[in-house]
């Protein structure tokens, strides 16, 4: 092993101590833990939760666009019910699932820690998000709220509907963000294991990292802006509604400012758990590793100066258009470097076809379509054409759900055995990625085909010629469903009923594999040292005198 | 389906009765259509503007890069997955960690293509911000949920998408540069023609513009994009493009304004109102704007500037309205209407006296 725990050396003769589920029992172990795992856990089923209401959300919808009139609900209730898919998903499942899930269990574990630096403000980062959710959640329902999950003004601040709730959800939810993005960057600095240089840090450490970053400096910019527009509202001063002198741009302006590094926070994790997945699967030490690393920090930096690419239709400036334009391109060369590095990674590897690496494969197909056609919409004239139409739904359905989902869902799988000592069903696994890849495609690739054909986006209702895409992305998005479903029952049936995991299963050569699965409560037995990077496995051939660092 | 397009009105009324805002008729059809626009369900929109063909030329140059990039990683991809599969437990893997070269190339050959596209994307760009000074202007008010479009140089012309009965909402001469200047009533709307390549934010409180010149005879979808509420998706209307010796006297044509079967002529009064700007500067609720409110005008005695006091009856309106300059109400004496003599007929006056009669 390339990490060495003293203790570990001989795993077998290593007395097993509880794991730490079994450390504490109650209900109270639970709400009140300062343990990172279980809080990550707690996030885990949260994310899960809140993804199943949105994913029911987004079915009903595409239910209703199986014709182009409206036949099943209301236009009203077609309105609540995108603004619900899109609220939910980002603000409830995407921004939280990686960090708050993933992040939380593995990244003490990644670093040789017993847990984050900040345990007591973990637990009150997830009461935040709690609570905040909580509300958000009965405002939509109740409240029904129908102005998207963009809150675009002055829709939002003339519509008779609950924005001031769900706004204040938001603004809440937006502390849990950073108060997690905080204590993450403080751990990743303070509380890494003797050895455990910044070059030996996984990759995922360095995604969360940079998502940190991001979360830190981007979040308070939605809370001012969520905090001017309950302003307006309830005192009535003027400051987007043009009714009161206000300008509706400038709150998108304000909007995008948090919003497109959003996208990072919600990318970035997830190419953090790819490059993990594609390295362990292939037992090949990840390539391009400070190109990688360094690509994630760039992306953190680029990606507060291009948020105007929301904008390129909203009459702002055309010199600020070219702008946004040049910088959005800018993105695109890092984000390329990452691609590319994955799949040289496969080059030369021992490449295990195991659930969790179909889908980082699968990642790295929708990924690549997703990005690809970013491209169309970072070129100006193009934009002009495309901006607000179906392409633009497709595009960042490959984005959040080809990439972010997708590369969470490998996740789960990869760590489901450190997480819960059990193994899923690997042919189960397998087919139900099948169904999730499938059905996705399906769901979303013709959508670019009516959004270039000029269809636009958040319709309750279409003209008759876009019909047959229609039915067709109806069709792939039950079929996702189905898989998910699947999914979701076969990992929990695994509770019951998997095969005990083992402490390492896949051959990983970080830290989080050094311990047992699932974990004691204090992580490690001894102080972890380390005195190699976390892609050193033993299948790689040095005999070729390749030198190592 | 025209038959079945319920008018705003119609349905707010709807709303009212049901108590509740979640209150809709389940199977009214929302939206309105042009003939279909491309030859196959794949293909591009019909090119119908001067921007068409070249948006196209980089969408599709786009499009070829995406294509061969794609088709290199996922190559790449799976002749790894199948050459290096895992054959046995100890198999070896190779020690290379990284490559200078290779990674210098393959952030280069992007970055190269990306400026290109960067550059030929905002070379279109500025000319489709650039209206030629030849344009002829044309103003689009944007209204939940409908579209208002006037002629400045065709005074008394106006067309609409949701109440009037041809769906045309906008009539453009071919090979003519036109520019339109856009506002917003209430919320943020978005004028989108996907023939001709042209979208643009439609914003209250200020003027955002859009030009186009249109290269095809035909009738267009024009559709709102940017989210406007409930009736969002029923925004949509259709632009005729038509030769330039046909323009004008189809414009004034659709432009016209009769009496329906079965239209009250204060209904028919009530259409001229708005149409033929009257609205602009009566109110109907007692406000005075730049000129008398109509609530209440009916047989009012009114004192005119000259000092005298008339009876606004039929007579004294139909003057008004033909010559507005022969006796201005007192306070009035500044507002200069312009004279309808021309614009309006005997049976549009009547009827827009049986309007005014009608604001009690």
């Amino acid at each position: 092993m390339a990490t060495a725990d003293i203790s570990s050396a001989h795993p077998g003769d290593r007395a097993r101590e509880p794991s730490f589920y079994a450390a504490h029992k109650g209900l109270k172990s639970w709400l009140f833990t300062l343990d990172h795992k279980r809080l990550g856990m707690m996030y885990l089923a949260a994310t899960m939760l809140f993804f199943f209401v949105g994913g029911v959300a987004a079915l009903i919808l595409r239910t209703e666009l199986l014709t182009p009139e409206l036949d099943l609900v209301s236009a009203t209730t077609y309105n609540k019910l995108f603004t619900v898919h899109g609220a939910v998903m980002v603000f409830l499942v995407i921004i939280p699932s990686v960090p708050g899930a993933l992040g939380n269990f593995l990244l003490p574990l990644m670093l040789g820690a017993k847990d984050v630096a900040f345990p007591r403000l973990n637990l009150l980062s997830f009461w935040i998000y709690t609570l905040g959710a909580v509300f958000f959640l009965i405002t939509l329902v109740t409240g029904s709220l129908d102005t998207g999950w963009t809150f675009y003004t002055p829709y939002s601040t003339s519509s008779g509907t609950a924005v001031i709730s769900a706004t204040f959800g938001a603004f809440v939810l937006g502390f849990s963000s950073i108060l997690t993005g905080l204590n993450f960057l403080v751990t990743v600095h303070k509380m890494r294991a003797p050895g455990l240089t910044w070059n030996r840090l996984p990759l995922f450490v360095w995604a969360i990292y940079s998502t940190a970053v991001i979360q830190i400096l981007a979040t308070p910019v939605l809370a001012i802006t969520l905090l001017l527009l309950i302003i307006e509202r309830t005192l009535n001063i003027g400051i987007f509604d043009p009714a009161m002198g206000g300008d509706p741009v400038l709150y998108q302006h304000f909007f995008w400012f948090y919003s497109h590094p959003a996208v990072y926070i919600m990318i970035l994790p997830g190419f953090g758990i790819i490059s993990e997945l594609i390295a362990v699967h292939s037992r090949k030490h990840i390539f391009g590793y400070k190109a990688i690393a360094l690509s994630s920090i760039a992306i953190a930096i680029i990606s507060f100066l291009v948020w105007g690419h929301h904008m390129f239709v909203s009459g702002q400036s055309e010199l600020a258009g070219v702008v946004f334009s040049f910088l959005t391109f800018a993105v695109a060369v890092p984000t390329a470097i990452k691609v590319f590095s994955w799949v040289a990674t496969l080059y030369k590897g021992s490449i295990a076809f195991n659930t969790p690496m179909l889908y980082a494969l699968a990642f790295l197909f929708t990924f690549t379509i997703g990005g690809l056609t970013g491209i169309f919409l970072g070129a100006l004239s193009v934009n002009v054409h495309l901006h607000d139409t179906y392409f633009v739904v497709a595009h960042f359905h490959y984005v959040m759900m080809g990439g972010t989902i997708i590369a969470f869902i490998g996740g789960i799988h990869h760590w489901w055995g450190k997480m819960t000592g059990r193994m899923f069903n690997e042919t189960h696994g397998r087919w139900g990625c099948l169904l999730v890849f499938i059905g996705f495609n399906v769901t979303f690739f013709n959508q670019f085909i009516i959004g270039q054909q000029g269809m636009p986006r958040r319709y309750a209702t279409y003209v008759p010629q876009f019909q047959q895409q229609h039915v067709l992305s109806t069709i792939g998005s039950y079929i996702l469903g189905l898989g998910l479903l699947w999914t979701l029952i076969y990992l929990l049936r695994s509770l019951r009923s998997g095969a005990p995991a083992g402490d390492n299963p896949y051959g990983g050569a970080s830290l989080e594999w050094d311990t047992q699965s699932p974990p004691i409560e204090h992580n490690f037995h001894g102080q972890p040292r380390v005195d190699a990077d976390p892609y050193n496995f033993p299948q790689i051939d040095r005999s070729g005198g390749m030198d190592h660092h | 389906m025209l038959s079945m397009f319920l008018a705003p009105e119609t349905e707010e009324a709807a709303k009212a009765a049901a108590g509740d805002a979640v209150a809709a008729a389940p199977t009214e059809v929302l939206t309105k259509t042009a003939p279909l626009e491309t030859a196959h369900s794949w293909a591009m929109p019909t090119q119908a503007s001067t921007f068409s063909e070249s948006t196209d030329n980089l969408y599709f140059f786009i499009v070829a890069l995406d294509v061969f990039f794609f088709a290199l990683i996922i190559a790449a991809m799976g002749y790894f997955m199948w050459k290096y599969r895992r054959r046995s437990e100890d198999q070896k893997t190779s020690s290379i960690t990284h490559n200078g070269k290779v990674e210098f190339l393959w952030s280069a050959i992007p970055a190269v293509l990306l400026v290109v596209i960067f550059a030929w994307a905002e070379i279109d760009w500025i000319k489709q911000s650039t209206p030629p000074p030849d344009a002829i202007d044309i103003r689009v008010t944007g209204r939940q949920w409908y579209w208002q479009v006037d002629y400045p140089d065709y005074p008394g012309v106006s067309l609409s998408s949701s109440t009037e009965e041809p769906l045309v909402t906008m009539i453009v001469p071919k090979g003519q540069p036109v520019r339109l200047i856009m506002t917003s009533e209430d919320v943020l709307h978005s004028f989108y023609i996907p023939a001709f390549r042209v979208k643009k934010d439609v914003i209250p409180g200020r003027y955002t513009t859009l030009w186009f010149e249109a290269t095809r005879v035909g009738e267009f979808n024009i559709f709102c994009s940017e989210y406007c509420g409930d009736r969002h998706s029923a925004m949509a209307g259709v632009i005729k493009v038509l030769e330039p010796e046909m323009f004008e006297a189809t414009l004034r044509d659709a432009g016209k304004l009769e009496q329906k079967g079965g239209e009250s002529g204060a209904d028919f009064g009530g259409r001229i109102y708005s149409r033929r700007g009257c609205v602009a500067c009566h109110t109907l609720d007692g406000t005075p704007a730049t000129g008398p409110s109509w609530k209440g005008l009916y047989g009012k005695s009114q004192v005119l500037a000259s000092g005298e006091t008339i009876v606004a009856d039929d007579n004294y309106i139909k003057e008004s309205i033909l010559q507005p300059q022969a006796k201005i109400v007192a306070g009035y004496a500044g507002a200069n209407m312009p004279s309808y003599q021309g614009q309006l007929d005997d049976k549009q006056i009547t009827a827009l006296i049986e309007f005014i009669k009608q604001q009690k």
